[in-house]
This record gives C-alpha cells, sequence and structure tokens, in this order.
C-alpha cells in the first residue's frame, strides 16, 4: 500500500499522560498498576487506572456526553498538541476531508450500567441518564466528531481487543479511495463493572500485577486509555506501512490453537507493507498475561521471526485497555520507532518455555526501522499494523 | 454540493437478503416490497441458522441468530462460499437483550455475571459466531454509527469492495430493547439486512448502482412505502429500508442513505 504519515499521535493511559510522560515510564520501568478501587464492590486485582478522570467534566456544551469513557477521550485529546494538530487538518482540508474512526469496546456502557444502579420507583433510568447519547457504542464517536467539528465519515469500530488497530486500517482504506484526506483514528476504553466482573467471570483476571509471557503468569489486569493518530498521505512523522487484518474462526473467547489468525494477520501486514520479517526490529505483542494468548503468540512469534527481533508485551505498564489497546500500543509502537527504546515485560520473571528469543523480559536500545503492533480480540478478530520511522 | 469522490462508483449488488418477523426471507420479502404479496398477519418465529449446530441455535441471542439467516441468505443468493467473503456487520445497539441482563446484573450480583452472556455482550459477537460457523478467516469487522449504522456499514463494506475489489459481504441488524433501557435506547422488532457488494459483476447480480458521497446540511434520506416502513418502523436498522424495497421493486432509482446526519451516499440503482 502507500505508506501513510502519522503527521500526530498522543495516549494518556495510567502509565503516563501524554508522549513524554508515558516514555518516561517506559524508561524507568515504573508499572501504572496499581490495586482495584474502581466500582461500589472492588474486585481484588489491579488495574491500569487514569488519575483525575472524576475530577475533569466535560465542556458544558458537551453535556449530553457526560460519562467516563467521554471525559477519558476529552482529557486525551488535549494532551500533545493533537487537539490543535486536528484543527490545523481541518482548517488544511476542510472539515468534509478529514475522517473519525475511533475504536472502543466499553465505550459508554458505564453510563448505562451506572443507570440501572439508580432506577426510579418506578423502574426508569434518573432523569439526568436519560439521554440516548450515552446509552449506545457511537456515544465516544460521535462525541470526538461533534468536539473535533468533523464532517467526514464518523464511526465507531468495536471488535473488542482489536477495535482500534482496525480503526487505523479503516482509516487508510479511506485515504486510499479518497474519501478523506486525513483521518483521526484512535481508541478510548475505560473502567467499568462489565469488563471487570466479566473478564473475572472467564477466570482471566489476575490477582496481582499481570506478568506478560512469564511461565507463571496468572491473568490480566484490565486498563483504560485514550489514544490517537491523525493519518496523512503527507507530511513529517513516522509512516504507518500496512496492516493486516483475519478472523481466527475457531472460538469467541479462546484463540485458535495455532494462532492460525494471528499469523494470518502477521503475514498479511508484512505483505502489504513489501516487508519481510527478518526488516522488523521491534514487534508490540497484544501479550494479555493470560495463559492461551501468550502462549499462542509466543510460539507464533517464534515460528516467524529471527532472534534478532525484539518483542514484548507493555501491558504490565498499562493494563489491557481493550478497544483502546490497538492505539495506545500503536503510540507505544511509535515511541519505540522514535526512542530507540524497545521495552521489556515489565513484572515478569521467568519467560514461558513456548518464548523464542524474541521475547524479552529486559527492555533494550537500538535502532528501531520498522516496528509492529498485534492487537488480537475475542470473537476472533485479529489486527496487526506495521509501522516505520520517520 | 461537492463529491467526496473524485467520480462516482460503480458497485454490483451480487446478493441480498432481509428477515424480520413480517419479513421472514427474500424470497417473501421480495413480493412483499413490491406489493405482489401482503406481510404476514402473524409474526414469524425468530430463525434458526442452519450454519450454528442444532444445540446452539436456540441458545443464540437474537442478534447472532437473525444476523447469521441474512448472511448465509445473501451468500445463497449470490451462489458464493461463506468462507470466501471478508465481512462488515453493522449495527446501531447490538445486542439490546444482552446490555439490559448486563447492567441488571452488574446493579444486583456482579460477581455472579455469566461468563457466557459476558462473551456475548461483544458487539462483534453476531461476526465472531459467523465466522465460526462459515469457517472464514477472513477479515470482519462490527461498526456502530448511531442510528446512521446501516449507512455507514455499507459505506464501508462499499469502501473495502472498492479498494479490495472484491465481494464484501455487509450484515446489518437491531432487535428491540428490554427493561429499564428500552424508553432510552427505543430500537423495536428484530431485523437484519444482508447485501453483498463488489465492483466486480456476480453471477447473480441484482442490480448495480453508481455511488456519490457528499458532505453537507439539509440531507432528507430515502423513505421507503408508507406501508412497508411500518413494516419494521422503531427499528435501529430501518434505513436499509428504501434500498432493499428498491431491490425488490427492479427498475431504476435514486436513493439517498446517510452515513452520518451530515453525510449521505447517493446511489443511482439500475437492475439488472
Amino acid at each position: 500500500m502507500q505508506p501513510l504519515r502519522i503527521t500526530a499521535f498522543t495516549a494518556t493511559c495510567a502509565a503516563g499522560s501524554g508522549r513524554a510522560e508515558l516514555l518516561r515510564a517506559l524508561e524507568s520501568g515504573k508499572s501504572g498498576l496499581r490495586p482495584n478501587d474502581f466500582g461500589r464492590e472492588p474486585l481484588t486485582t489491579f488495574v491500569g487506572r487514569v488519575a483525575g478522570v472524576e475530577d475533569a467534566p466535560l465542556p458544558p456544551q458537551f453535556s449530553a456526553y457526560e460519562c467516563r469513557n467521554n471525559r477519558l477521550a476529552w482529557l486525551g485529546l488535549q494532551r500533545d498538541g493533537f487537539f490543535e494538530a486536528v484543527a490545523a487538518a481541518r482548517r488544511r482540508y476542510g472539515a468534509e476531508r478529514v475522517a473519525l474512526v475511533l475504536g472502543t469496546s466499553t465505550s459508554s456502557i458505564g453510563a448505562t450500567e451506572e443507570a440501572y444502579t439508580r432506577l426510579t420507583p418506578e423502574g426508569e433510568f434518573p432523569e439526568d441518564l436519560r439521554y440516548q447519547a450515552v446509552h449506545t457504542p457511537h456515544s465516544t464517536g460521535e462525541f470526538l466528531q461533534r468536539a473535533l467539528a468533523l464532517n467526514n465519515v464518523a464511526v465507531t469500530v468495536a471488535t473488542a481487543c482489536s477495535s482500534s488497530a482496525k480503526a487505523f486500517a479503516q482509516g487508510t482504506r479511506l485515504l486510499e479511495l479518497g474519501i478523506a484526506d486525513a483521518a483521526v483514528v484512535g481508541g478510548v476504553d475505560s473502567l467499568c463493572g462489565s469488563v471487570l466482573f466479566g473478564f473475572n467471570s472467564l477466570a482471566l483476571v489476575s490477582p496481582e500485577p499481570c506478568r506478560p509471557f512469564d511461565a507463571a503468569r496468572s491473568g490480566i489486569s484490565i486498563g483504560e486509555a485514550a489514544a490517537f493518530a491523525l493519518l496523512e498521505r503527507d507530511g513529517s512523522g513516522p509512516r504507518l506501512l500496512g496492516y493486516g487484518e483475519s478472523s481466527d474462526a475457531h472460538h469467541m473467547s479462546t484463540p485458535h490453537p495455532s494462532g492460525r489468525g494471528a499469523r494470518l494477520a502477521l503475514s498479511e501486514a508484512l505483505a502489504r507493507g513489501g516487508l519481510e520479517a527478518g526488516h522488523i526490529d521491534y514487534v508490540n505483542l497484544h501479550g494479555t498475561a493470560s495463559l492461551k494468548n501468550d502462549e499462542i503468540e509466543a510460539q507464533a512469534i517464534a515460528d516467524m521471526f529471527p532472534a534478532s527481533t525484539h518483542a514484548s508485551s507493555t501491558k504490565g505498564w498499562t493494563g489491557h485497555t481493550l478497544g483502546a489497546a490497538g492505539a495506545l500500543e500503536a503510540v507505544v509502537t511509535l515511541l519505540s520507532l522514535e526512542s530507540g527504546l524497545m521495552p521489556g515485560n515489565l513484572n515478569s520473571r521467568q519467560l514461558d518455555s513456548a518464548c523464542g528469543p524474541q521475547v524479552r523480559l529486559a527492555s533494550a536500545r537500538g535502532k528501531v526501522r520498522h516496528a509492529l503492533s498485534n492487537s488480537f480480540g475475542f470473537g476472533g478478530s485479529n489486527c496487526v499494523l506495521l509501522f516505520a520511522a520517520q | 454540493m461537492k463529491g467526496l469522490l473524485a467520480s462516482p462508483a460503480r458497485l454490483f449488488i451480487n446478493g441480498v437478503a432481509l428477515w424480520a418477523p413480517r419479513l421472514p426471507g427474500w424470497e417473501q420479502a421480495r413480493r412483499i416490497l413490491s406489493g405482489q404479496q401482503p406481510a404476514p398477519h402473524t409474526p414469524a418465529p425468530r430463525p434458526a441458522p442452519e450454519l450454528l449446530p442444532p444445540t446452539e441455535r436456540r441458545r443464540a441471542p437474537d442478534t447472532v441468530s437473525i444476523a447469521l439467516e441474512a448472511a448465509l441468505g445473501a451468500c445463497k443468493l449470490a451462489q458464493l462460499p461463506p468462507a470466501s467473503l471478508p465481512c462488515v456487520f453493522s449495527s446501531m445497539h447490538g445486542d439490546l437483550a444482552i446490555t439490559d441482563y448486563m447492567c441488571a446484573t452488574m446493579a444486583s450480583t456482579p460477581a455472579l455475571v455469566s461468563p457466557t452472556r459476558f462473551h456475548n455482550s461483544v458487539h462483534n459477537a453476531a461476526a465472531g459466531y459467523w465466522t465460526i460457523a462459515a469457517e472464514c478467516t477472513r477479515p470482519y469487522t462490527a461498526l456502530s454509527a448511531g442510528d446512521f449504522s446501516f449507512g455507514a456499514g455499507l459505506l464501508e463494506a462499499c469502501v473495502q469492495a472498492l479498494t479490495g475489489r472484491e465481494n464484501i459481504l455487509l450484515v446489518a441488524y437491531d432487535i428491540d430493547a428490554r427493561g429499564p433501557l428500552a424508553p432510552v435506547a427505543r430500537s423495536k422488532h428484530l431485523l437484519a439486512a444482508a447485501l453483498i457488494v463488489s465492483p466486480l459483476r456476480g453471477a447473480q447480480a441484482l442490480a448495480h448502482f453508481d455511488l456519490e458521497v457528499s458532505a453537507g446540511a439539509g440531507f432528507e434520506a430515502s423513505r421507503a412505502r408508507p406501508e412497508n416502513a411500518e413494516l419494521v418502523a422503531g427499528n435501529s436498522t430501518e434505513s436499509c429500508l428504501p434500498l432493499m424495497e428498491a431491490l425488490a421493486l427492479g427498475g431504476a432509482h435514486e436513493l439517498l442513505c446517510l452515513a452520518t446526519p451530515t453525510l449521505g451516499l447517493a446511489m443511482k440503482l439500475q437492475s439488472l
């Protein structure tokens, strides 16, 4: 495909608010995970919770969109000059030439959960939560389109944990076809009861901070994040060289045993970018620290990549931010391309025997020219993004 | 209003399907929507998608049941193997019955939430079940765009078809809202529509259309005949009906479908 420029990008997550803080945390090995204090009866686990979301209401003109997810989206837009970069693109191309593709899995469901805890005696939603704007999966997409004053495609991708990686692929196609000249792509997911208790019901939540690829790993730590990128055909910044998408066609909540879908997506991303596995310096792995994902992903990486490729999951810093993970880890990958830092697997002590030499405990520094970011989701939806340094 | 594409793009509709309780399957729907046959007074029971294993047919959520029925119907009509098609699933709400269950459980006994219902609560559940049942390893996506979810799904299917130069399966669906969420989410009935679009003419092509995409204000979306619109009124995917009606009637039609409140998809449709 014709490479695209990433002319602006940003992330806000438990490990840092904005690129500089996030990079500092990655460099210093400081995890953003903390004992879970979310909700009325917090599960015993660790979470990647973004501080200060509760104290940051939306501007009054957007009050119909009030909910944790949209607040996190708004916070995220303010970092790294992203809001201004989108405004500049809007002036350059026109609002009708800038698309918005937002990946999320939780969207605003936290607001719907809250409404159910505060039903009126007649069994209705409380007055302040009767707006449809926060009880539909497109809530955050619609809010962002209004907040950024864009007037092209505005759509929500909700394919669980691959959502916001797929937003990059969808945005790329809009530029390729010429419907848009720029695309705001990204992901926003926030802590809520459904995901904490839901993943717990599947016995996937760890009681300790997650340890990706550790032989003794015990499950995921759930996190929240807002991460965005601005895609354009020209300009300066790192490049998006390719994407690969596939379906496992196996099971709703368990990956294909041989990693069929993951391998297909990896191969397609490389093919679309005209590169081979040997060109890849760093792979940001999906690495949720669930037993199955890490085993299968490690085997796929061991089979497909040379020992020189450095691979790691950064979920020990951020937690698994679900629908935002694709965009957040795309930003981590872009930071790696910029800084030469290839993170290790934070919190992990001894690697699983399924890991090849690619998966590293410790961080390293080097020239990072080409890097991949893996996102694999429930329902067997896989997406891999391929980036190159400026 | 200036078009966003350099020139209108031609696409073929190589397959179609529709399922609603009073439009149960494309063959009947085609006759009903074209006025050749009255709609049944008794709503049809929920379909049992044949691609699912018998034990799962009854247990499947409503969204999965109707989406898979429509998806398979379109593949059969197009005579295309389901495993071969990348797909775009689009729904404003996803499974509102499961949303009601999840939120009610979070408010009462969150620690007792059902793991199956949780993994069925993801917006891409229907797409996931479809690719599993169809043994399809091609990519799928699952979209939502509020009241404009059908149009947004149609646009993404067209974009994928045009950039990949191949058949793309679009499946759009919504169901009725349940519980305390019902007055707010407002969707009614069951409705699923499927289309297979491609820039290449398929052996069973029903129509082609020239697509123009434009941004602006004051769009007025096409409407179906009142007697047809009434059959699915209130469903969050009802905006599929004008296109379905045009395909049922045959001939030439000019349609406007919205992908956002201010993004119009103008289609000059010609039946084949």
